[in-house]
C-alpha cells in the first residue's frame, strides 16, 4: 500500500499513557502493534477515527498482567537493605570481641554519664532565678564603704535608703521593696506551732518576684495584718481546709491572717527558703528599734531590693544612685564613702565575691571549673573509644580487601564504617542515659540539688544528637577514611604493614589521657588536705555536747536563773549560756572604739557579742591573760574580754587592765582569750570584743552534761524549756554539726572532684587495658620467638609494659606545673591554707605508674606466659 | 491425558496463529479474527490472549520483524508448538464424534 509523505502519528499523550502503565518487557511489542495498526486503520477508515480506535485499544490494555511488572532476575538493592547488613555486621563484630566492646562501651558511656550529670548541674545553676519573671529587671541594692583601708561591699542597707530612692528617683524604678532577712520565726495556727523560714517584706514583693498564686491575691499582702503562705506551709498548717482568712501567730505575739497561698519557690532560686512573707510595716511596727532606724542611716541592717522601670538600663540607674547615701549622711559617716548601687539578680548568685571594691566571681569559677572537669572526662572517654575503634580496625583490613575484590566501592566502605561506629555511640548514649537516671538521685545528694533529666527540653537533645553524631563521625574517621583508601591486592597478599607512626596519634591520645587524670588526682589530693587543714584548725573552744537554740525568746530570759538551776539539778547540762550570737556566727559589727595608743582616726569596726556571765565556762574559751566574767564582780557589767586577734590589732602590749572607751562609757578589759573560730574556718579570726548581756539574747547555749547521755539529756531540756517558756519549739542545733557545716562547700567540690578523678582514671585505665590486650595480640608472633630463643618472662613483661610507662612519665611531667599553676591559684583565695608539698606529687606520680603498670602487666604477663608452640604453631 | 481447557476465545486465536503459520501477532491476529469471524476486539484482549497461550504452552514466541510502521519496534511472532495442535485435533476430534452423536432430527427441528 502507499503511503502518503506526512505520515499521521498516532496521539502522543495516548503513547504516553501507555509506556506509564504497561511493564517495560511488554512496551515494545504493544506499541509496536499498536503503530502498525494505526497506519493500517488510517489508510482504511481515515485518521480521525484511527485515533479514536487507537485510544480505544491503549485503555484496552489496562489489564493486570500488562501492568505487572516482572520480578527482576538481579536484586537492586536499596540504601537500607545495605543499612542493614552494615549494622549486622556491626553488631557480629561487637558480639565477636565482646571484651573489647564492653571496654569500648563502658568507658564512653561512664564519660558520656558524667559529662551529662555536669551538664545539668551547670545548667542548673546558670538557670539560677530564671523562675522570677522579671530576671533581668530586679536587682539588691548594695553599698561599698571604706572599712579599715579596704573596701566592704555589703548587701545591708539603712532602712531610710529605701524612702528616699522613691521620692529622688521614684521613676526610675516599678517595685522598691524593703526587707527583713529571711530567718527562723515561729508559725503557729491553732495548736500547730512550728519554726518557719520567712521574711517582712514591703507589699511590692509579690509583684516582683512574679509569685503563682494558688489563692488570694498578690494584693493580700497590702492589709496590714496579713501573711503569704508557701503552698507547702499552708498544707502543713491547714491540710485540705482552705487557708485564706486563716489565723496564725507570728513569734507568739503577732497576730495575722492568711490572704494568700503561693506555689513553692523552687531550689534554684535565691528565696527558695521564703516560706512565708509578712507586711514590713508589721515589722516596724513592733519593736521601738526599728522605729527609730527608720531615720538612722548609719544603721546598715535591712536588704532593699528593687525591680527596674520598664524603660531605664540597670547600670546606667545604678550609676545614678551612687550617692545617695553620701548626699544624707553627716560629716563623720561620709568618711566612709559609702557608695551604693545595683546588683542584678542574674548576678547574685554566681557572681557573690567581693574584694575590695571588686567583683571577683564566686560560684561561677566552680561552674567553669567542673564545666573543664566534665569536657575532659568526656574527651577522655571519646580518647579510649578512638583509640581502641582504631586499633581494631586495623585488624579488618582484611576485610576492606576481600568487601573491595567482591565490588565494593569506596564509598561504601565509608558509610559501612561510619553506621557501625554510629551504632556503638547510640548504644552508649542510651546506656548514659539510662545511668544518668539511676545516678541522679545520689547526685543530687552530693550536689545538693533537685536536678532532673530535661527529657521534654529540645536543646537538651539537640545537643545529644549532636554529640552522638561528633563523636561517631570522629570515631569512625579513621576506618572510615584510611582503611577504605587500601589496595585491595597489597592488603590481600599480605604486603600492606600500618606505618612505623601509624601508632604515634594513639600515644599522644593516651598522654593527654593521663595528663588529665594525673592534674585531677593531684587536685584532688590538695583540696582534701586543704579541707583537713582546716578541719584540724584549733577552734578556741570545745564543741563536744554543746547545743545551741536559737529561737529564744522573753520567756527563757525572764526565767533564764530557774531554766539554768533546775537544768543543772537534774544533771542534764554542765552550763547554760545567753549570747549575742551563736557559737558559730559573727552576728554583730561595730565601730567607735579606742583605746590608749590608737594609731589611726579612721573608723573600725570590732566584732561585738554580748553574753551572759556564764558564756565562757559554757562554750569552754582559753585564756591567754586575766579572767572570765563573773557575778561575783558587779564591775564586770562594764568591763570586757578581747580576743588575741583584737588585741594584736590594737597593738596592747599588756591588755588587762586597761581601759577601752565606747559609745560613751569606759570598759576595763579583764581577760584575753585564744581566738575562737566562729566563721570561716578559712579565714583569720575577726578582732572582738565580748561584753555582759543585760537584756535577752539571742542564742541560748547549753553544754550537756558530759555524764548524761545526749537524747536522755535533751528530753530534760525540752521538758524544763516547756516548763517556762511553752511558746518556743524546741529546734536545737549541735554545735559541731553547724560546723562542719561550714566545710560543705568545699566538701562537695572535694567529693565531686574525687568523683570525677576517679572516674577519669578509671576511663584511661580501661582504654590502656584495651589497648595493651591489643599490643600483646598483635605481637604474639614476635613474643613466641623471642621466648623460643630464650627471653624470659621478666624480659618480655618489662618490653610490653616499657612503652606504656613511658607514656605515663610524659604525661606525669605535663600534668604537675598545671596542678601546681591551678591549685596554688585556688589556694590564694583561702587566708588560712595548707602548704602543696612535694610528695602530693611524688605519691601521685608514683600511683599513676603503679595503676598503669597493673593495668598493662595484667596483658603483658599472660602474654609472656604464652607457650610458644602455640603461638608460633598456626600460620 | 489430562485436559487442557481451552476457552473459546482462547480456541479461536490459537487456530488464527495456526492459519498465520509462523506470521502471527497481534497486528494480523486480530485482523484475521476480525477479517473471518466478524468480531472486533480490543488489542489487549488479544495479547491477553496470546500471552495466556504461551504460558499455558500452546504458543511459542520470538521477537524479530521490526518495520517503519511499528518505529523500528520488533513484532512478537506466535508459532503453534506440538501442544498446542495436538489440542485443536484433540478438539476437532471431539467435536466430530459429538457430531456422530446428534440424531438427525434433532438438528433439522432445531433450524425449523
Amino acid at each position: 500500500m502507499k503511503r502518503p509523505d506526512a505520515l499521521p502519528t498516532p496521539p502522543r499523550v495516548a503513547d504516553r499513557l501507555l509506556s506509564w502503565f504497561v511493564a517495560p518487557h511488554l512496551r515494545e511489542e504493544v506499541l509496536g502493534d499498536l503503530h502498525e495498526e494505526f497506519a493500517w486503520q488510517v489508510a482504511r477508515i481515515g485518521e480521525r477515527w484511527a485515533r479514536w480506535r487507537y485510544w480505544w485499544d491503549v485503555l484496552g490494555f489496562v489489564k493486570p498482567r500488562f501492568i505487572r511488572r516482572l520480578n527482576p532476575k538481579y536484586s537492586t538493592p536499596n540504601p537500607t537493605d545495605m543499612l542493614r547488613t552494615y549494622l549486622k555486621i556491626a553488631l557480629r563484630h561487637l558480639v565477636k570481641n565482646k571484651g573489647y566492646s564492653a571496654i569500648n562501651i563502658g568507658g564512653l558511656a561512664v564519660g558520656m554519664a558524667v559529662a551529662m550529670l555536669i551538664g545539668l548541674w551547670m545548667y542548673d545553676e546558670l538557670s539560677f532565678n530564671t523562675y522570677h519573671q522579671h530576671y533581668d529587671r530586679i536587682a539588691l541594692v548594695m553599698q561599698q564603704q571604706l572599712e579599715a583601708g579596704q573596701i566592704a561591699t555589703n548587701n545591708a542597707t539603712p532602712m531610710p535608703l529605701e524612702a528616699t530612692l522613691r521620692t529622688e528617683y521614684g521613676e526610675s524604678f516599678k517595685h522598691i521593696v524593703l526587707a527583713s532577712w529571711t530567718g527562723g520565726h515561729i508559725l503557729a495556727a491553732g495548736d500547730k506551732k512550728f519554726t518557719e523560714t520567712g521574711n517582712y517584706m514591703q507589699p511590692g514583693v509579690p509583684d516582683m518576684l512574679s509569685l503563682k498564686m494558688r489563692k488570694g491575691t498578690r494584693d493580700g499582702l497590702r492589709e496590714p495584718a496579713s501573711i503569704l503562705l508557701a503552698e507547702s506551709v499552708a498544707k502543713a498548717y491547714f491540710g485540705e481546709a482552705d487557708p485564706i482568712g486563716q489565723l496564725m501567730q507570728l513569734d507568739n505575739k503577732l497576730d495575722v491572717r492568711v490572704t494568700g497561698v503561693y506555689q513553692d519557690l523552687p531550689a534554684n532560686s535565691s528565696f527558695r527558703d521564703l516560706q512565708f512573707i509578712a507586711p514590713w510595716d508589721l515589722y516596724v511596727n513592733s519593736k521601738d528599734w526599728l522605729i527609730k532606724s527608720k531615720q538612722l542611716w548609719d544603721n546598715n541592717s535591712f536588704q532593699t531590693y528593687v525591680q527596674l522601670a520598664d524603660n531605664v538600663d540597670m547600670a546606667a540607674v545604678s550609676a545614678q544612685i551612687k550617692g545617695v547615701k553620701r548626699a544624707h549622711v553627716d560629716a563623720k559617716l561620709a568618711q566612709q564613702k559609702p557608695d551604693v548601687f545595683l546588683q542584678p539578680m542574674s548576678r547574685w548568685h554566681l557572681y557573690s565575691e567581693w574584694k575590695n571594691g571588686v567583683n571577683t566571681g564566686g560560684r561561677i569559677q566552680y561552674v567553669w571549673l567542673f564545666g573543664l572537669i566534665g569536657a575532659f572526662v568526656l574527651l577522655l572517654a571519646c580518647i579510649n573509644f578512638m583509640n581502641l575503634s582504631t586499633a581494631r580496625s586495623e585488624k579488618r583490613a582484611k576485610e576492606v580487601g576481600i568487601r573491595k575484590a567482591v565490588g565494593s566501592v569506596r564509598t561504601q566502605l565509608i558509610s559501612q564504617f561510619f553506621s557501625e561506629s554510629l551504632l556503638v555511640v547510640t548504644l552508649t548514649f542510651v546506656l548514659a542515659l539510662l545511668s544518668v537516671q539511676l545516678l541522679l538521685p545520689a547526685f543530687n545528694e552530693i550536689a545538693d540539688k533537685q536536678l532532673t533529666i530535661l527529657w521534654s527540653s529540645p536543646a537538651f537533645w539537640l545537643l545529644s544528637l549532636g554529640f552522638v553524631l561528633l563523636t561517631g563521625l570522629i570515631a569512625g574517621s579513621y576506618p572510615a577514611f584510611y582503611l577504605s583508601s587500601f589496595q585491595a591486592v597489597k592488603v590481600l597478599k599480605g604486603t600492606f604493614r600500618a606505618g612505623r607512626f601509624a601508632a604515634v596519634p594513639r600515644q599522644v591520645l593516651v598522654i593527654i589521657q593521663f595528663t588529665v587524670s594525673v592534674t585531677l588526682i593531684i587536685g584532688t589530693i590538695i583540696v582534701f588536705r586543704q579541707i583537713q587543714f582546716a578541719k584540724d584548725r584549733p577552734v578556741g573552744y570545745s564543741r563536744a555536747g554543746l547545743i545551741m537554740l536559737g529561737m529564744t525568746q522573753e520567756d527563757v530570759h525572764a526565767h533564764f536563773a530557774t531554766i539554768r538551776t533546775e537544768l543543772i539539778q537534774a544533771g542534764a547540762v554542765a552550763e547554760m549560756a545567753e549570747s549575742g550570737s551563736p557559737a558559730t556566727g559573727l552576728w554583730s559589727t561595730q565601730n567607735g572604739f579606742s583605746w590608749r595608743g590608737e594609731s589611726t582616726d579612721e573608723q573600725v569596726g570590732f566584732g561585738t557579742i554580748f553574753v551572759s556571765h556564764e558564756f565562757g565556762k559554757t562554750v569552754g574559751w582559753q585564756f591567754n591573760a586575766g579572767r572570765d566574767f563573773s557575778r561575783a564582780y558587779a564591775t564586770d557589767s562594764s568591763a570586757m574580754v578581747l580576743n588575741e586577734a583584737a588585741v594584736r590589732f590594737m597593738g596592747l602590749k599588756n591588755p588587762v587592765g586597761t581601759f577601752v572607751k565606747w559609745e560613751g562609757k569606759s570598759w576595763k578589759i579583764i581577760g584575753v582569750i585564744k581566738d575562737m573560730v566562729m566563721e570561716s574556718p578559712y579565714e583569720p579570726v575577726r578582732r572582738t570584743v565580748y561584753m555582759i548581756n543585760n537584756g535577752s539574747g539571742n542564742v541560748v547555749t547549753l553544754r550537756i552534761n558530759p555524764n548524761r547521755n545526749v537524747p536522755g539529756a535533751l528530753s530534760t531540756i525540752e521538758g524544763v524549756l516547756k516548763k517556762y517558756a511553752a511558746g518556743i519549739p524546741f529546734d536545737y542545733q549541735f554545735v559541731d554539726q553547724a560546723y562542719a557545716q561550714k566545710f560543705g562547700d568545699e566538701e562537695r567540690i572535694g567529693n565531686l572532684a574525687f568523683l570525677f578523678a576517679g572516674l577519669a582514671i578509671f576511663i584511661s585505665c580501661l582504654g590502656l587495658f584495651g589497648l595493651a590486650s591489643f599490643m600483646a595480640e598483635q605481637r604474639t608472633k614476635e613474643i613466641g620467638v623471642r621466648k623460643v630463643l630464650g627471653a624470659s618472662v621478666l624480659n618480655l613483661w618489662s618490653l610490653l609494659s616499657r612503652d606504656f610507662v613511658l607514656l605515663v612519665v610524659i604525661a606525669f611531667t605535663v600534668a604537675a606545673p598545671t596542678a601546681w599553676y591551678f591549685l596554688h591559684n585556688w589556694l590564694l583565695k583561702y587566708e588560712y591554707r595548707t602548704t602543696i608539698s612535694w610528695w602530693i606529687f611524688a605519691a601521685s606520680g608514683v600511683g599513676a605508674l603503679l595503676v598503669t603498670l597493673l593495668t598493662v602487666s595484667f596483658q603483658s604477663i599472660r602474654a609472656a606466659l604464652m607457650n610458644p608452640v602455640k603461638s608460633l604453631r598456626s600460620e | 491425558m489430562r485436559r487442557t481447557y481451552l476457552g473459546e476465545f482462547e480456541e479461536v486465536v490459537l487456530l488464527m496463529v495456526a492459519i498465520l503459520d509462523g506470521e502471527g501477532y497481534g497486528v494480523t491476529v486480530s485482523q484475521a479474527l476480525e477479517e473471518h469471524t466478524g468480531r472486533v476486539v480490543t488489542f489487549g484482549t488479544v495479547h491477553n490472549t496470546l500471552i495466556r497461550l504461551e504460558e499455558k504452552g500452546f504458543v511459542v514466541s520470538e521477537l524479530g520483524g521490526a518495520t517503519a510502521e511499528r518505529g523500528g519496534r520488533r513484532k512478537r511472532l506466535f508459532r503453534v508448538t506440538a501442544l498446542g495442535s495436538r489440542a485443536l485435533q484433540e478438539i476437532q476430534q471431539l467435536r466430530q464424534e459429538l457430531w456422530q452423536l446428534v440424531p438427525p432430527q434433532s438438528l433439522q427441528l432445531s433450524s425449523l
